[in-house]
């Protein structure tokens, strides 16, 4: 990958002085580079990777399965454009195998996931068919473990 | 009667001679200290991948306690081997030119005992590992140091080993990358010492635990060039590039008749390399690439970042092309390198090992790991500039 993409990927909030020092690049390069890469559409969003049980907040996410029949022009394409706009779809991801589309949403309480569920997403025409898991913990999420790496005692100096 | 000798009388006069290691001093007084920074380490902030981990828990899991083969199991004979050839260019037999052992620091041990009989004379350069010069004394040979400068970049050239050499020289130990340095080879260089070895008919021990963590070019190993993979004992583990220092797993790759010699030291007195620590580096060579990957850009970077922190406030500092070790020159604060690792331990917190640790030409310089967080790093940089202004005022 891009180094600086890395560099991003691990930390979104390093100032452009310090991107520049460890790539060694000039601040103008990253500046410019960073701007090109969100210009392009490669960098869409810079995120906090937030773990949710420190929170007070009794929210639900729901991973959802949903069949869907593909379209002659178009294939899945417009249904999944048409889901993915609601604002309880979190991520959503078109998939290989015995499903078509993989949602993870999100609401206040289990009834909300259920309502949208069959008011909202299984009554679009051509959804042929839903499964939904209710996710109860995270461990890792975008790479980053909830938990944290237990840390090893290392000597303070060593040969 | 009889007298009662003291303990120290009845010591080796060898082993009473041995210097302490400049870095077991500085050790103990950073122990006593808390919220300490350290750039005093020589090993990888990362934990062992965790397939390596994995493949470990599970050997236990299948009872694998045993001994091993002397020369250590087969299958990892095998997968050095693959890894040898490939990534450094020398072919080995897995079965009788690949020797496992208790990490590079036993191996080198290995490589000097079989090969050096009392007044026997080993060139080395310095800075370098604590290791070298004490190992070669004892086994009762005479270490001759080339040293290394910054205006070289750490580098030993063919010259200067060549009028350390006589009629006794047995071998030339080289380590680039290199700890404390950071220093690296090139080809050019590294074929000029060849031909010397070849026309001088000298052994050439080439500890090349760094050599993945190569930034500015490829790794050359000197065994890859005409005719020096028969005069090479060539040392690597798995401590650096994949973050293993705890394993103990190194090895050597070198003639038969020179394995078997140094298998007959290592049978007597070490037995075998821990069976687990061998499944663990087993697992590690199944991938070794993406693994290393991660890690160097990591080193790559913190590299960067550190030697402009350095440039930023006028510190002079080679730029390391391997390893993770700044080597920077801090005579402008008119402190002896131990007078500055000392005081700037105290009035900053920053624990960095002083040069002289690697040998006397390394005064004038600290040992500064970078294999530290981003954090760390920033605020040591911070510490450094506030110290040095300190010195000058």
């Amino acid at each position: 990958m891009e180094p600086l993409l890395a560099l991003l990927r691990q930390n979104a909030r390093i100032s452009l002085e310090d991107a520049a020092r460890q790539l060694n690049w000039s601040v103008a390069d990253v500046a410019a580079r960073m701007e090109e890469l969100e210009n392009e559409g490669v960098i869409r969003a810079y995120q906090a990777v937030v773990n949710e049980e420190k929170l007070d907040r009794d929210e639900v996410t729901a991973v959802i399965e949903v069949k869907v029949q593909p379209e002659r022009e178009g294939g899945f394409d417009r249904i999944a454009t048409r889901i993915s706009r609601y604002p309880e779809v979190d991520s959503m991801y078109l998939m290989s195998g015995q499903y078509d589309l993989l949602l993870f949403v999100g609401g206040s309480d289990l009834r909300t996931v259920a309502r949208f569920v069959s008011e909202r997403l299984a009554s679009i025409p051509g959804v042929t068919g839903t499964a939904t898991h209710f996710h109860l913990k995270t461990y890792k999420h975008q790479g980053v473990l909830m938990e944290g790496e237990p840390q090893h005692e290392r000597l303070q100096i060593s040969p | 009667m009889s007298v009662c000798k003291s303990h120290r009388e009845r010591l080796a006069r060898t082993v009473v001679d041995l210097p302490k290691s400049g870095i077991r001093d500085f050790f103990q007084i950073v122990s006593e200290m808390k919220e300490v920074i350290s750039l005093g380490v020589g090993e990888p902030d990362f934990s062992s991948p965790w397939h390596v981990r994995e493949a470990a828990i599970y050997s236990l899991e299948q009872g694998h306690t045993g001994y091993t083969s002397n020369l250590g199991l087969p299958k990892l004979r095998h997968a050095i081997a693959d890894y040898v050839g490939r990534t450094f260019d020398v072919a080995y037999d897995a079965e009788e030119e690949v020797l496992i052992a208790v990490g590079v620091s036993e191996a080198l041990d290995l490589a000097i005992r079989a090969l050096c009989d009392p007044g026997d004379e080993v060139i080395y350069h310095e800075p370098c590992y604590v290791s070298y010069r004490p190992l070669i004394e004892l086994s009762h040979a005479v270490p001759k140091v080339v040293e290394t400068d910054a205006e070289g970049a750490f580098r030993v050239t063919a010259e200067a080993i060549r009028a350390q050499v006589t009629d006794r020289t047995k071998a030339i130990i080289l380590n680039f990358p290199n700890n404390p340095t950071g220093g690296a080879m090139t080809g050019e260089e590294l074929k000029k010492i060849a031909e010397l070895a070849v026309e001088k008919d000298l052994i050439v021990i080439t500890d090349e635990i760094y050599a993945e963590l190569s930034y500015e070019r490829p790794h050359v190993s000197i065994a890859s060039f005409p005719g020096m993979k028969d005069r090479c004992i060539f040392l690597h583990g798995f401590s650096k590039a994949w973050a293993m220092t705890g394993w103990r797993i190194g090895y050597a790759c070198a003639p038969a008749e020179l394995i078997e010699a140094m298998m007959k030291i290592h049978q007597y007195s070490m037995l075998c390399a821990p069976i687990m620590s061998q499944e663990a580096a087993y697992e590690a060579l199944q991938q070794p690439e993406s693994d290393i990957a991660v890690m160097k850009e990591s080193y790559w970077r913190r590299r960067n970042f550190l030697h402009s922190a350095f440039e930023s406030f006028g510190l002079p500092c080679n730029m390391p092309e391997g390893a993770f070790y700044m080597f920077p020159d801090i005579r402008s604060s008119g402190l002896s390198s131990k007078d500055f690792a000392l005081k700037f331990l105290d009035a900053e917190q920053v624990a960095a090992v002083p040069g002289t640790a690697f040998g006397s030409c390394g005064e004038g310089h600290l040992r500064c790991c970078y294999a530290t967080s981003m954090d760390e790093l920033k605020l040591a940089a911070e510490r450094f500039e506030r110290f040095l202004a300190s010195c000058v005022s």
